[in-house]
């Protein structure tokens, strides 16, 4: 008999099979009480599927579940909760239509009868939102909210129930490096008021930064658990991908191209209907990629939006390749070869319940390579789904399994695939690495940065401000719908971008 | 010893297509169980009812001929929901578009004076037109002004009804037919042909088969089809990808109306031979279809079944009328219980539970 008592949880032997796949083969798992574990693992490597298990989403074909050394059978996320363990979800599960504190409450029994009394659950979450530094406005409906703060509620409605063990799956990848750190200090302050928080990553700095201990899985099965402090980043790159990992990238310097963008004074509203973009101006060329770096809700998300025809500008005038393009349609943007790698993928870059197949061809299926007048060509949306699989490394049992059982990663492969493999002249790349492990990370770049060899024009948004420096040729700075400079990425220091972020205007800079 | 069953319920992946079988047989057949219960209050036993109804419906020639004239307009209301389902437009409207196309083909029947062998296909080409454009308007009212589509079709129903009414009550009373409201009876040249000795006018038979298939490959096999799948799925990826709402929205409710309005115009020009009552042209097959179009999980090709299955439950209506002495609305009853059930048994597609004997 081991003794289980100072395990808060305790996997044994858990096995979980989907069709085609053994996602979970036989995993033990032993996470303390009151510590940070962090679960690392490459796309696909089961994280997700071992803490639904945990989470009660998915009953294991095999092994058992260990709760403060008693068995348990964890039958619903309802049993999760009532053992006060609380999930917060790689893709969000918030109702868009309600507010936050409505969505804190959701489920829950509170007030009296049929009542809610919101001003006292008001007083409860702003309480609980004070103490771990998760400021939001409770009365804001969760649509209108970027996705750093769409997690804080997440966070909060955990908190809320009560819970002593948190399960984080893969919180970083939509935040920008100073909500990071936020993060990091609130799960901490968590950890020192006792509970215990599983933290999902395939980023290996923040599992030194952040966990105390590690679990390292590869394709479904434990390859090691190690105490943070002794172990180091290309131990545990080695572990999680198999192989000796390099990190490097080629990149040649830039041509003198064409401009391909002109975006003059560009003025937009946000879904709020407030101004969100207040005179962005700037010109992007073909053999470029321009970073786009802020903190999120500073309106990179909608000048991608009103770049992709998604939404109107209310001012200003927006050219691609001299022809002018402001405000055209989704489709007439499209059509004029751009790509658009969308930040909420579920939500828009793909249809959930349509097969891989079907999802390839979303915005081509009228290309004359996919059909002719009416009709669409079988074999060859076949071939390109069987193409894209292999280029992309899209792992999935076949091309007719629906998109949302894909893997978080996956999923964005198929997006990747469906949006760069024709060669666009533009590309409006939001997050593209979001929720990527390594190998696919450097696989995503490399592309990018093949396009940009090719003389794409790439728009980078991103909250990975790494990301940007090690792929632009310039970056421009948003604050407040406003660009604060554009800079040279040479030039550039983190730093200077840091206080650009935060509203600093570049001296002298001229547009 | 302590024994007890007990269940896990777990998420399903995706249901195959012998679950979805499986679950719809066992919602119908929960449906006949507890419609049995009303029968035995009747004080007519369920076994028996049940007998009467099956040989009635499909143990004999005409019934079976009855059977098929009844799912005729199920399968032409049906297959059209099925595509508006898709794009999940929610038309409720069938019957108002089915009595508009009715009315449509009877003007044409009745006053255009065309040459005996254009007047039928006229009459076909009139009864979509006039199922479409009642279709089109809640479509149109939704996308521009994002009207409630359930409650504008259905609200369109009662117009057609009473537009009806007013039409064989009013301007076309038929001079000939003395005290009754309903208009004279057609030029002959304006009647079905049906298959001999049955009520089965085949060419209305044909079309909607043939549109089941058509509509199928629509679905699998075109643009068209892929827009109203990514739009039922996901409107704000269709939106993502420049689908555009407006016209998939027309499109849907162009064939809904459409179909449902050619159902219409075969049961007055198969059957009736004239314009009559709303609750003589259609006995709610508007309503009922859509229950054919869900039973079929909005697959085109099934509603071929589905319409066939609710034939032999109103020409079951039929039989325990005249057997049993019981009210024909009994088998709303079952149109209700069905719907219930199967709505009800959706949670078994995305659910697994299975029982385990545990000691
Ligand atoms: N419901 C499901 N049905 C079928 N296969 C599934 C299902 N959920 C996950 N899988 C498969 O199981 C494997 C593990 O998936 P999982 O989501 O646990 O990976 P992950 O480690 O979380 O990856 P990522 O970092 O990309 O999110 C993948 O191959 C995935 O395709
Ligand atoms: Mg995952």
């Amino acid at each position: 008999m081991d003794n289980s008592e100072g395990y808060a949880i305790e996997l044994r032997r858990i096995v979980k099979r989907f069709p085609g796949v053994v996602a979970n083969d036989g995993i033990d798992l032993k996470v303390h009480r009151g510590e940070i574990h962090c679960l690392l693992g490459e796309n696909g490597a089961g994280k997700t599927t071992l803490m639904r298990v945990l989470y009660g989403l998915y009953r294991p074909d095999e092994g058992e579940i260990i709760l403060n050394g008693q068995p348990v059978q964890m039958t619903s996320p309802r049993a999760a909760l009532n053992h006060h363990i609380g999930m917060v979800h790689q893709h969000f599960r918030l109702v868009p239509t309600l507010s936050v504190e409505e969505n804190i409450v959701l489920g829950l029994d509170e007030g009296t009868g049929p009542f809610m009394n919101f001003r006292k659950t008001r007083e409860k979450i702003s309480a609980i939102a004070d103490d771990y530094g998760l400021s939001v406005d409770l009365q804001t409906k969760v649509w209108q909210l970027a996705v750093g703060q769409q997690q804080r509620v997440e966070i909060l409605k955990a908190l809320y129930r009560k819970v002593d063990i948190l399960i984080m799956d893969e919180p970083t990848s939509v935040l920008t490096p100073q909500e990071v750190d936020q993060l990091f200090t609130t799960l901490r302050t968590l950890v020192d008021d006792g509970l215990t928080i599983i933290f999902i990553t395939h980023k290996l700095e923040e599992v030194m930064q952040v966990s105390n201990r590690v679990t390292v899985l590869r394709k479904g099965k434990v390859v090691a658990t190690l105490l943070t402090a002794e172990t180091d980043k290309p131990t545990l790159a080695r572990l999680m991908v198999g192989r000796e990992v390099v990190f490097r990238l080629k990149k040649s310097p830039m041509e003198q191209r064409e401009k391909l963008l002109e975006v003059n004074d560009l003025h937009a509203l946000n879904d709020r209907g407030l101004p969100v973009l207040r005179g962005v101006s700037f010109d992007l060329f073909g053999g470029e990629i321009l970073g786009v770096a802020g903190v999120s809700g500073n309106g990179q998300s909608e000048l991608a939006e009103v770049l992709t025809g998604l939404r109107k500008s209310t001012k200003g005038r927006v050219f691609l390749a001299k022809k002018e393009v402001t405000n055209c349609s989704a489709r007439e943007i499209t059509d004029l070869n751009v790509a658009h790698i969308p930040a909420e993928r579920i939500r828009m870059g793909i249809v959930p319940a349509l097969s891989i197949r079907e999802n390839l061809i979303l915005k081509k299926y009228r290309r004359p390579s996919f059909s002719r007048r009416e009709f669409l060509n079988n074999k060859e949306v076949e071939e390109n789904a069987q193409r894209a699989m292999s280029d992309y490394q899209i792992a999935a049992p076949s091309y007719e399994t629906p998109a949302k059982l894909l893997s978080g990663g996956n999923i964005q492969r198929v997006i990747l695939a469906r949006e760069l493999s024709e060669n666009p002249s533009l590309i409006v790349a939001v997050h593209p690495t979001y929720g990527l492990d390594i190998g696919a990370t450097e696989q995503v770049r490399q592309v990018l940065l093949a396009q940009r060899e090719r003389g794409a024009a790439t728009l980078l948004i991103s909250e990975d401000l790494e990301e940007i420096m090690t792929l632009s040729d310039r970056i421009m700075v948003l604050f407040n719908g406003e660009v604060m400079g554009i800079l040279d990425a040479e030039s550039a220091d983190i730093e200077k971008i840091g206080l650009m972020m935060s509203g600093t205007r570049r001296k002298g800079e001229e547009l | 010893m302590k024994s007890r069953v007990g269940f896990k319920v777990e998420r399903r992946p995706i249901a195959s297509g012998r679950v979805v079988l499986f679950v719809s047989l066992l919602a119908i057949l929960a449906a006949f169980v507890v419609a049995g219960i009303f029968f035995q209050i009747y004080g007519v036993s369920a076994i028996r009812a049940y007998q009467l109804i099956l040989r009635g419906s499909l143990g004999s020639r005409f019934g079976l001929t009855e059977t098929v004239r009844r799912a005729i307009p199920l399968l032409l209301c049906g297959v059209g929901l099925t595509i508006a389902f898709r794009a999940l437009f929610w038309n409720i409207g069938a019957e108002g578009q089915l009595l508009m196309g009715a009315v449509a083909a009877a003007g044409i029947a009745l006053f255009s004076g065309l040459p005996g062998p254009l007047l039928l296909p006229a009459m076909f080409i009139g009864g979509f037109i006039g199922g479409a454009a009642w279709g089109l308007i809640p479509a149109i009212l939704k996308v521009m002004l994002g009207l409630n589509d359930v409650i504008t079709t259905l609200m369109m129903n009662y117009i057609a009804i009473y537009f009806v009414e007013w039409l064989i009550h009013g301007p076309w009373k038929g001079p000939s037919v003395r005290g009754f409201a309903y208009t004279d009876t057609f030029p002959r040249a304006a009647w079905l042909p049906t298959i001999y000795g049955t009520r089965i006018h085949w060419p209305t038979l044909v079309l909607g088969l043939v549109l089941a298939v058509v509509m199928y490959i629509m679905v699998t096999r075109t643009r068209s089809g892929f827009e109203i799948r990514v739009i039922g799925e996901n409107p704000d990826a269709a939106r993502f990808a420049g689908i555009s709402q407006l016209k998939t929205t027309l499109i849907v409710m162009l064939i809904s109306g459409g179909f449902a309005g050619l159902a219409g115009m075969g049961e007055i020009a198969g059957i009736h031979l004239r314009l009559l009552g709303p609750t003589h042209i259609s006995m709610g097959y508007g309503y009922t279809a859509i229950i054919v179009a869900w039973l079929a999980r909005r697959n085109p090709l099934a509603v071929i079944v589905t319409s066939l299955l609710f034939g032999v439950i109103m020409t079951g209506g039929d039989v325990i009328k005249v057997s049993l002495g019981l009210p024909f609305q009994l088998i709303n009853v079952f149109n209700g219980l069905i719907l219930f059930f199967l709505i009800g048994s959706e949670i078994l597609l995305r659910y697994r539970i299975s029982f385990l004997l545990r000691r």
